[in-house]
């Protein structure tokens, strides 16, 4: 493979510097904030600090309501992940074959990509609201089956619908754009072959897919970890009882809401290692799997 | 071309410098929303139109927290107001960073005579230093009352709101007899639940006399009557008389109240006006938080926030913010904000003044001096003087967080409090920490 190279260095390093900066400006700056944060004891209104050393980390990681929020945020991650990325596979597959009205479909299933998710939260609110939403017909059925503000396990339901809804949209671009890069002379010849739909979508489309599939599941799962405080501040507020207080959002009432800048620091430390981590796990294991044609 | 560009903008800069020198501007951030954060706009309004000196620029920041919180940013970056409206739970915060300026200080500097011995003593102790100085001026004030429905009431033959939490089991007994479904809107608020009912009944929150006296304070409440009281809301509840009404679970105690559903919620008398507002369908009253029996009743403390002089703007800035104070602590002032508002007034000459005006006898203003009776029902002693604990946002969350998982058959109400406290003392724990060395002023 051929390859353009710059002849001299410094033009490399001044089209790189815009970048650069506002990397640094925005992300390596704060981090490093962060982590002298996360070993000091800040007072919000500024005035000094005392370092502490490994404590911050320490009373975090024996608390077990932490425990409990990073247990809620890898099922959030996991559940929201598969079934964004299953459902927007599903769509791309019928956008695909061009059933009647794919067009309209097209545009009608990015849109709610460009949903702000505090919006998302809401609507998603009123849907599942016990008492006045589309779900309180449940209720009618049988009284108090349905009730997200006060079991646990409905209230991260909810969310992980939100979540995943949000994210259909996206997923499915990239999907529809993977399927139709697919020559049509390999699905045809298939078909002359007399492969049916459903088997050339497991023989054929799916394993050309895996590339895509494995940078959508890189992205939603970083982002369920990272992107998802909008819908829980609108949808649940993290409760009831912690039920649905994921790592982003424990970091934010932490920190803004009850004034621990420290803790949140060191909780956004351990985020931050935790993501990486897992990128990492994806790309050196996962991606063996991968087949880049 | 050039010259005539630099001509035009030394022209903008003279007039700005003109304008500028015209009036002396000051920023001030508030959290009040809604029609409540009209009223305060209007303050300014008024101020800048009473004198020509000064402006008032104020901007409203969409709730406490997001002021508290928008203010520590902008002050780490030298951007903060003069004047911010900061919530209780901030106080101790505030107080112990020292970025203030101390209103008596203020506007003893600035040669303004404000008579503070004039404030109510259960307004006064909550914005006091342990000296007595104001640190922060009194502004918008409230205390909890309870709303009952009169024609309920009637209906199950309560002649007389009950002042006893005996009387209320009573009352709701009679009421779901009556064919009442829901009795008593409830929704967990530490504020009433917590903190004012201890004062009422002149028991402990917090040691150190509910942490005035120093940093080291353990939190008490799992060991006082408040615990016996919250299993008693959780009896409510369970007999059938008491339903939880929260915004999440799709009505708030508030609309459940104005729309008929329930009899009674508790709430802050500031609520008074929007309950006015709202017009509900039938005739409503307010009754004093009710205390058990065999307790002697005593005051409960003013919530609500305050105003602070923040740190490091120029004495121009302070005279103006000065001016604006003291055009707030004027009687007419305070009518304005009582009237069109449904909180308090915090002097005693303000509510001397609408009394002898016979204010509180009329509607839609009629009976909303109960909450001043109640914030004056006994002079405040060391432990109805108010809380000043650090974390105190995160301890309140705490205790929510707890009783509501209580109030959802995950662990006995005991258990659940227990808890609170344990992890509420983790959180005044790390704050002593951080303010190592510090006592409040």
């Amino acid at each position: 493979m051929r390859r353009a190279y710059f002849k001299t260095s410094w033009i490399a390093a001044l089209l790189l510097a815009p970048q650069l900066l506002i990397i640094f400006v925005f992300f390596y700056w704060p981090s490093a904030q962060a982590v002298y944060w996360a070993f000091t004891l800040e007072q919000p209104w500024g005035g000094g600090n005392t370092w502490v050393g490994f404590d911050n980390f320490r009373n975090i990681l024996a608390d077990p309501y932490y425990w409990s929020s990073v247990r809620v945020s890898v099922i959030y991650a996991i559940a929201a992940t598969a079934l964004a990325m299953g459902m927007s596979l599903i769509l791309a597959m019928f956008v695909d074959r061009q059933l009647a009205g794919y067009k309209a479909y097209r545009v009608a299933l990015i849109w709610p990509y460009a949903i702000a998710a505090p919006a998302v939260g809401l609507a998603f609110r009123f849907i599942f609201n016990p008492n006045a939403g589309i779900f309180s017909y449940v209720n009618t059925v049988i009284p108090g089956l349905w009730d997200p503000t006060q079991i646990g396990w409905q209230a991260l339901v909810t969310i992980i619908l939100a979540g995943a809804w949000k994210h259909v949209a996206y997923s499915f671009i990239f999907f529809l754009a993977a399927l139709q890069s697919i020559p049509r002379s390999l699905t045809e010849a298939a078909a002359m072959d007399g492969a049916r739909p459903l088997r050339r979508m497991i023989d054929l489309q799916l394993p050309l897919l895996t590339p895509t599939v494995f940078f959508l599941f890189v992205i939603n799962i970083t982002d369920s970890f990272t992107d998802s405080f909008g819908i829980v501040d609108t949808l649940t507020g993290g409760g009831p009882f912690h039920a649905t207080d994921l790592m982003v959002y424990k970091i934010y009432s932490d920190g803004f809401r009850g004034f621990d800048y420290s803790g949140a620091a060191a909780q956004s430390i351990i985020l931050m290692v935790l993501v990486m981590a897992l990128t990492f796990v994806q790309f050196r294991y996962v991606e063996r799997r991968v087949h880049y044609t | 071309m050039k010259t005539k560009f630099a001509t035009a903008a030394l022209a903008v800069l003279a007039t700005a410098g003109a304008a500028s020198a015209e009036k002396t501007k000051f920023e001030y951030w508030y959290g009040l929303t809604g029609d409540l954060g009209k009223v305060v706009l209007e303050t300014c309004n008024r101020f800048n139109a009473s004198q020509d000196q000064y402006e008032a620029v104020c901007v409203g920041q969409d709730g406490y927290e997001k002021a508290v919180q928008n203010t520590i940013a902008a002050f780490r970056a030298k951007q903060h107001p003069t004047l911010l409206q900061s919530f209780d739970a901030g106080t101790a915060d505030l107080m112990l960073s020292g970025q203030f300026y101390p209103v008596h200080q203020m506007m003893k500097d600035f040669d303004i005579t404000i008579d503070w011995a004039n404030y109510f003593p259960g307004i006064a102790n909550y914005y006091s230093s342990s000296k007595g100085d104001f640190v922060s001026m009194p502004f918008n004030s409230s205390t909890p009352v309870y709303y009952f429905n009169k024609e309920q009431f009637e209906k199950a033959g309560i002649t007389e709101a009950p002042l006893t939490w005996e009387g209320m089991e009573a009352a709701f007994k009679a009421l779901k007899a009556s064919g009442q479904e829901c009795a008593y809107a409830y929704a967990p608020d530490s504020w009433i639940d917590l903190e004012q009912f201890s004062m009422a009944h002149n028991v402990p929150v917090a040691s150190n006399n509910n942490g005035y006296d120093g940093l080291d304070s353990e939190l008490l409440f799992n060991t006082t009557a408040h615990v016996k009281h919250m299993e008693d809301v959780q009896r409510y509840i369970a007999d059938g008389y008491a339903q939880v009404r929260t915004p999440q679970s799709g009505k708030s105690a508030r609309d459940s109240f104005v729309e008929g559903e329930c009899s009674v919620f508790f709430s802050s008398i500031a609520d008074h006006n929007t309950v006015h507002k709202l017009k509900p369908a039938f005739a409503w009253d307010v009754q004093m938080i009710p205390v058990y029996e065999g307790t002697e009743r005593h005051n409960t403390v003013v919530g609500g926030a305050s105003l602070w002089v923040l740190a490091g703007k120029s004495d121009d800035e302070y005279k103006a913010a000065a001016a604006y104070l003291a055009f707030l602590a004027t009687p007419e002032s305070e009518e304005f904000w009582v009237s069109n508002t449904g909180y308090i007034p915090v002097t005693k000459a303000g509510y001397q003044a609408l009394l002898d005006k016979g204010f509180y006898n009329a509607e839609p203003y009629k009976n909303r001096d109960l909450a001043l009776k109640s914030l004056t029902f006994t002079e405040p002693g060391p432990l109805t003087r108010g809380i000043r604990l650090g974390s105190f946002i995160q301890i309140r969350a705490e205790w929510k967080a707890e009783v509501e998982a209580a109030l959802a058959g995950q662990k006995t109400m005991k258990e659940a409090l227990d808890t609170a406290v344990a992890r509420g003392n983790d959180h005044l724990k790390r704050f002593a920490q951080t303010y190592q060395g510090k006592s409040f002023p």
